[in-house]
């Protein structure tokens, strides 16, 4: 089946200077792409392009496997878009969600059965009839969310949706856009500037930087082998796991983890099944015959020693504990140590380190417990 | 004194008791100035579309233009119209000059640039991605094109105030290209300028009242679905 959405040798030049350049990129029937780079890498463009709201100086954009090219008016009404500004009109509420589908031709009673159930799916349906100028900024971007999902769009593609917002809103805003996620399997593109939203959304994750896509694959791939410099400092060389909670007591959550059992801080509402997320600097690690000091570290763990990647003055370090493991450590330990690959060693870590968040029904723990 | 107080007093009388000349030169007004003013609206609001999101070579100088027709003079319009509409002129043919369609013409050249002028302002002063969010929910170009008028109708009803005022308190032009007929080309603005010659200022001022009420009316209607749209 051909994919959903594709790009093919597309160039996008801004005053003669070329801002973006993608050989092949293409986005599944049902899958959420997750679109990561730094400011101005291109990753806005790039989603024009898909949007078919930027006609590229060259290439083609492919929906469906036909070409887009003149058909722009009617596939621009089978997507939806939602940018980081909700940019809402001067009117009410319920008003601002319908316009999308009065455009498409959808009809009255329709219209307003979708209105009402997707401002109730994000709860908002209290303010249909206030105008939407007299709204907090967390309510318009509840109020962008209706309106992108009362598309019923095919393919959602998102722009940095909860950028602008502060941390306890966007985490739930990003909690809410996951379920609906699930709940509609909608294609999905979502651009952002934050690992930690790609790797909690995103099937699979493009990485771009210079206007250029460096890597996409699986995200947890992404996550574990970077392909660059560049794209492993965008992605922070995580460890990624799934695991299983088998207990939890004072604020503490034991997972298992292959043939481990991992302490992490347990979060209110936290199932079963979880990643556990753990940062490269997070790691300490010693050689396994030196005596295990007292410390205050819950976590410890042997392994071998796989790959050293020199980062200038700092070393990467993936270990194999029967699961991938990453520590960051600086060049002098490295020396200092005596480390190499094939080398026993042990790891430790602070239950504080590591993070457990829900494993959605495709995420990237499946893939990485392979 | 005397003079301003007996004309008022006259003025009042001539507009209680009613006077079928003053009232069909009123609606004459109204009907060549408000039809000025809905061809500005149209034209206007086409080429303030145009200029505020069209990217070409020579946008600012056009811009610059269409300020520079925000003040032009009313009698250097009617020269133009004139010579235009003139029996041996370009568009003699069609037999216009001394009628209400040459002072159409004339104050529709006036209330145009003005109206364009603030369609532009208003239409560059939106959010450019308001347009892009709008072509995303599926807009055609038309459709885009109505939701953002609709967006700035509050500034769009201060280009129908200003070209309105433009186009009714002209008198330039008018005369020129009109002629001031009695019973075919009078308006209000005419009509004053040719009692005060004859020395019959009840009569101007009677006729200037209903002028300034008529300029009143219609702001004050404007006015108030401007503040209603804002609360």
């Amino acid at each position: 089946m051909a994919p959903k959405l594709s790009l093919r040798d597309v160039v996008v030049r801004r005053r003669r200077a070329e801002v973006l350049r993608v050989e092949s990129l293409d986005v599944h029937e049902g899958e959420v792409l997750a679109v990561i780079g730094p400011n101005g890498a291109g990753k806005t463009t790039l989603l024009q392009v898909m949007a078919l709201l930027e006609r590229p100086a060259q290439g083609e954009v492919l929906y469906d496997g036909a070409r887009a090219r003149g058909h722009e008016l009617s596939i621009r009404r089978r997507m939806a878009l939602m940018m980081q500004d909700p940019l809402l009109l001067r009117r009410s509420v319920a008003e601002n969600v319908a316009v999308g589908m009065r455009m498409r031709g959808v009809s009255g009673d329709k219209r307003k059965a979708r209105t009402n159930r997707w401002l109730a799916r994000f709860d908002v349906a209290h303010l249909a009839g206030r105008s939407a100028r007299k709204i907090s900024g967390g309510e318009a971007h509840r109020v962008s969310l209706a309106r992108a999902f009362a598309l019923e769009p095919e393919v959602l593609l998102l722009d940095e949706p909860f950028a602008a917002l502060d941390q306890p809103t966007r985490e739930a805003l990003l909690d809410e856009l996951a379920g609906a996620l699930g709940e509609t399997g909608l294609t999905t593109v979502f651009v952002t500037h934050d690992r930690s939203e790609a790797l909690r959304l995103g099937d699979r994750v493009a990485v771009i930087v210079d206007g250029r896509v460096r890597q996409v694959g699986p995200t947890a791939e992404v996550f574990a082998a970077p392909a660059d410099e560049d794209v492993a400092s965008l992605v922070g060389a995580e460890t990624i796991v799934a695991g299983r909670r088998v207990a939890s007591a004072d604020g503490i959550a034991s997972v298992r983890v292959g043939r481990h059992v991992i302490d992490g801080l347990a979060r209110d509402g936290l199932p079963d099944d979880v990643l556990m997320v753990l940062r490269p600097e997070d790691v300490t690690l010693m050689k396994p015959d030196e005596h295990r000091p007292e410390s205050s570290a819950r976590n410890h763990l042997h392994g071998t020693i796989t790959r050293i990647t020199l980062l200038g003055y700092q070393a990467r370090v993936s270990i194999d504990c029967g699961f991938p493991l990453f520590a960051l450590i600086t060049k002098q330990s490295l020396e200092e140590m005596g480390l190499a690959p094939g080398q026993e060693v042990a790891a430790t870590f602070k239950a504080h380190a590591v993070h457990l968040i829900a494993r959605g029904p495709s995420s990237v723990g499946d893939r990485q417990a392979d | 004194m005397d003079l301003i107080w007996d004309g008022l007093r006259e003025a009042v009388r001539i507009l209680r008791t009613g006077d079928n000349s003053i009232w069909s030169i009123t609606l004459r007004s109204l009907l060549v100035s408000g039809s000025a003013v809905l061809i500005s609206l149209v034209l206007g609001i086409l080429g303030g579309a145009f200029l505020a999101f069209k990217d070409f070579r020579g946008r600012n100088i056009l811009l610059s233009l269409v300020n520079t027709g925000m003040g032009l003079p009313p009698v250097v319009v009617g020269l133009m119209v004139a010579i235009l509409l003139w029996r041996s002129g370009p568009l003699g043919h069609f037999r216009l000059i001394y009628t209400p369609a040459a002072m159409v013409v004339a104050q529709t050249v006036i209330a145009a640039p003005i109206v364009t002028g603030f369609t532009a302002a208003a239409l560059r002063h939106l959010d450019p991605r308001l347009r892009t969010q709008l072509y995303a929910l599926g807009a055609s170009r038309p459709q885009m094109l109505w939701i953002v008028l609709w967006e700035t109708k509050l500034p769009l009803m201060a280009a129908v105030m200003a070209g309105f005022g433009g186009a009714i308190s002209e008198v330039g032009a008018s005369m020129m290209v009109g002629g001031n007929l009695a019973g075919e080309t009078r308006v209000l603005t005419t009509a004053v300028m040719l009692e005060v010659s004859r020395g019959d200022f009840a009569l101007a001022m009677a006729l200037s009242i209903i002028l300034l009420v008529l300029i009143f009316a219609v702001n004050a209607v404007l006015t108030a679905v401007q503040q209603q749209e804002k609360t």
